[in-house]
């Protein structure tokens, strides 16, 4: 029997709570909300897929005992040295400003434990990261803030930035608070100012320009980087498409619930198509060039678990990139933080920034109360560069086996054996999205 | 130091900026002819070289240059110089668009004319043009000098940082949040030096005929109240 609801308190499906604090707010204040983090909305997503194990029709490999391969080779299409990564999970482009320098230090140490790369972001190349990263990739936005020469040759890819997932067609933001003086020397801007990065880049303006300009990064690195070309999932397929043409080596496209330091809600809800719709998009894109294979695919936005990877790359991506979920590894959204040997009640600077663990988006604020996104110099030391890599190592690690696990029931001796044909959906809107059959079913709607 | 000469009829680009790169000394002084248009000519260059190209060059020639002093006798493509750090890289033509864009240092000089978007993002080089330059010129320019001699259209400055740009002639429109200000001795200075450095082309310009543009400062911080009208 459904849930009686008195007519009193009937709450409206178009103006519920949320809508109604919504319209408060922009009432107060005038101004629409900066947030980080990326899509909270239900989306269809990985989870809405399930793999077919081994039974009858298919032969079972033992889970704790035999080989699963999970070595990764991207960008073998042009460059003289593809990066070769132990595991198929890699570390999403993060900036030095969004982040701390400890923060920066803990991805590459720990990436560099289990065998995989970290990328750097706007704001360029700090030497935490360049040292403490075996592989280091390193992107080339339209801000161009702290690009040169130097880290360029320093880098072992380099990764061309169209857009991302939680805002494709933006720019970026950095408000004042995290404009620190290093910061601001990094990107020769004013300290404190509200940064703008620009959402076009400043020397090409579309796909024939971009082959020119991956030329020219190719003949100043003397062809030996792999190029990658990152877009935001939006028109994924002639996007992918396009970057292919354009030369790149590696395409790595970035769904909606990618997350972000900065960006206006009414952007990170409202423009892009999730995950789960731009990796189906993306793999017919290469197949349709006949590149897949030639040309390695990287997922990002909204991978969590090591089911998530196993689905992506079974739909045909050749690795995930991870970001949010890397940073909730290292503490962010945690209830305490440790520092000086114990663990410290982080509530009330929660509270001060009107939210509590498990909610926080205050990334933009620099007030991180676990010390993450931040450049604060005390709140920075809550995380140190050992203990956020021993937790992120601990993370990948995770990841890795659970990814193995699925393989294995699936019969694959290495994940990228991984198959569409492995998959169903367990609804009609992630079934059409992924192109897969709804469980049970040889439907495929649209098909 | 030693001379070379390399024809772009007969060797790939690929084959001169790996000479440049891995095979040149300090010094040494590159000829490249029959340049016809060809891209990232002379780019990525990190040492101190003295490189004459002889006719027209593509896109990006010069590219991220470090130290190496770059001449071009005709006119570049798209984003000459762009993100040069040092050194100095002279169009004795015309240049295409995003002709210094990202330019962290070094001096570019531009005899003719010079497309949109000339300086855009500039972080530290100065530009000095003998001619015109295009709409959004100096766009989110973030330091630096740029010296426009002729005349700018549509939106210079737009969203300056702390760049200066000097202007001799026109300007169709400024930018958001660019300003015209007073100039003072030191920048009659500035003109002075930059008008002297770009060489025997531009000792016919009085310092005195140009105009100080720089940033408001408006935008530095959000202001919920400005209704998006800069």
């Amino acid at each position: 029997m459904a849930e009686h609801k008195s007519i009193s308190k009937e709450e409206s499906y178009s103006f519920d709570r949320s809508a109604i604090d919504y319209i408060r707010n922009a009432a107060a204040h005038g101004l629409y909300e900066i947030r980080g983090m990326g899509a909270k909305r239900k989306l269809p997503s990985f989870d809405d897929l399930v793999f077919l194990g081994a039974s009858n029709s298919r032969y079972p490999l033992e889970g704790y005992r035999e080989k699963c391969s999970t070595k990764t080779i991207l960008g073998t299409r042009f460059a003289k040295k593809p990066i070769e990564l132990e595991i198929p999970i890699t570390i999403a482009g993060m900036s030095f400003g969004s982040l701390s320098a400890n923060v920066k230090e803990a991805l590459g140490r720990a990436a560099t434990e289990v065998g995989t790369s970290t990328t750097t972001g706007d704001g360029g190349m700090t030497q935490e990261e360049r040292q403490s990263s075996k592989t280091l990739v390193y992107q080339c936005l339209p801000s161009r803030y702290g690009f040169n020469p130097d880290d360029l040759r320093k880098a072992d890819a380099i990764e061309v930035v169209i857009g991302q997932g939680a805002k494709p067609g933006g720019g970026g933001m950095l408000l004042g608070q995290k404009v620190s003086p290093r910061v601001a020397g990094m990107r020769t801007l004013p300290e404190g100012i509200d940064q703008r990065s620009a959402c076009r880049h400043p020397d090409w303006t579309g796909p024939d320009d971009l082959a020119i300009k991956i030329t020219e990064l190719r003949e100043i690195t003397d062809w030996e980087k792999p190029i990658y070309v990152k877009v935001g999932a939006t028109r994924t397929f002639n996007d992918v498409k396009l970057a292919v043409h354009s030369g790149a080596d590696v395409v790595v496209v970035d769904g909606m619930q990618g997350g972000t330091a900065a960006t206006q809600t009414c952007f990170i809800e409202h423009i892009g198509i999730p995950t789960l719709a731009a990796v189906k998009q993306a793999v017919a894109a290469l197949e349709d060039l006949d590149m897949k294979g030639k040309v390695q695919l990287i997922v990002s936005g909204g991978i969590r678990t090591g089911a998530d990877v196993a689905k992506a790359l079974a739909m045909g991506a050749d690795a995930v990139s991870i970001g949010q979920g890397v940073l909730i590894a290292l503490g962010c959204n945690g209830e305490t933080y440790y520092q000086n040997g114990e663990h410290h009640d982080a509530s009330a600077d929660y509270a001060a920034l009107g939210t509590c663990a498990g909610f926080c988006h205050h990334c933009h604020t620099g007030k991180c109360p676990v010390g993450i996104t931040t450049q604060d110099e005390i709140l920075e030391q809550r995380l140190t560069p050992e203990v956020g890599a021993k937790h992120l190592k601990n993370y990948l690690k995770t990841l890795n086996m659970e990814l193995t696990t699925i393989a294995r029931a699936c019969g694959k001796q290495n994940v990228h054996h991984l198959e569409r044909e492995d998959l169903v959906a367990l609804t009609i809107e992630a079934a059409a999205m992924a192109g897969l059959p709804l469980a049970g079913t040889n439907w495929i709607p649209g098909m | 130091m030693g001379s070379v000469t390399f024809d772009l009829e007969q060797t790939p680009v690929r084959e001169i900026n790996h000479f440049i790169h891995k095979d040149a000394d300090i010094g040494d002084k590159i000829a490249i002819t029959n340049a016809g248009g060809a891209h990232s000519i002379a780019c990525g260059c990190d040492k101190e070289l003295e490189i004459i190209i002889d006719g027209h060059a593509g896109y990006y020639a010069g590219g991220m240059n470090k130290d190496a002093e770059i001449t071009i006798s005709g006119s570049a493509g798209t984003g000459v110089g762009e993100n040069m750090m040092s050194g100095k890289i002279h169009v004795k033509g015309f240049a295409s668009n995003g002709a210094g864009a990202s330019a962290h240092g070094g001096l570019l000089v531009i005899n003719g004319d010079a497309g949109l978007r000339c300086g855009i993002s500039l972080k530290g080089g100065d530009i000095v043009v003998g001619g015109s330059v295009g709409s959004f010129s100096g766009f989110m320019a973030q330091a630096g000098r740029m010296v426009i001699c002729g005349n700018a259209a549509d939106a210079l400055g737009d969203s300056l940082y702390e760049a200066i740009i000097y202007l001799r002639g026109e300007v169709k429109s400024l930018g958001a949040d660019a300003q015209f200000e007073p100039m003072t001795d030191d920048d009659y200075a500035v003109v002075a030096e930059l008008l002297s450095q770009a060489g025997e082309d531009f000792k016919k310009f009085d310092p005195k005929e140009f105009k100080r543009i720089a940033s408001s400062k408006s935008l530095y911080h959000w202001n919920s109240d400005a209704n998006q009208e800069y």
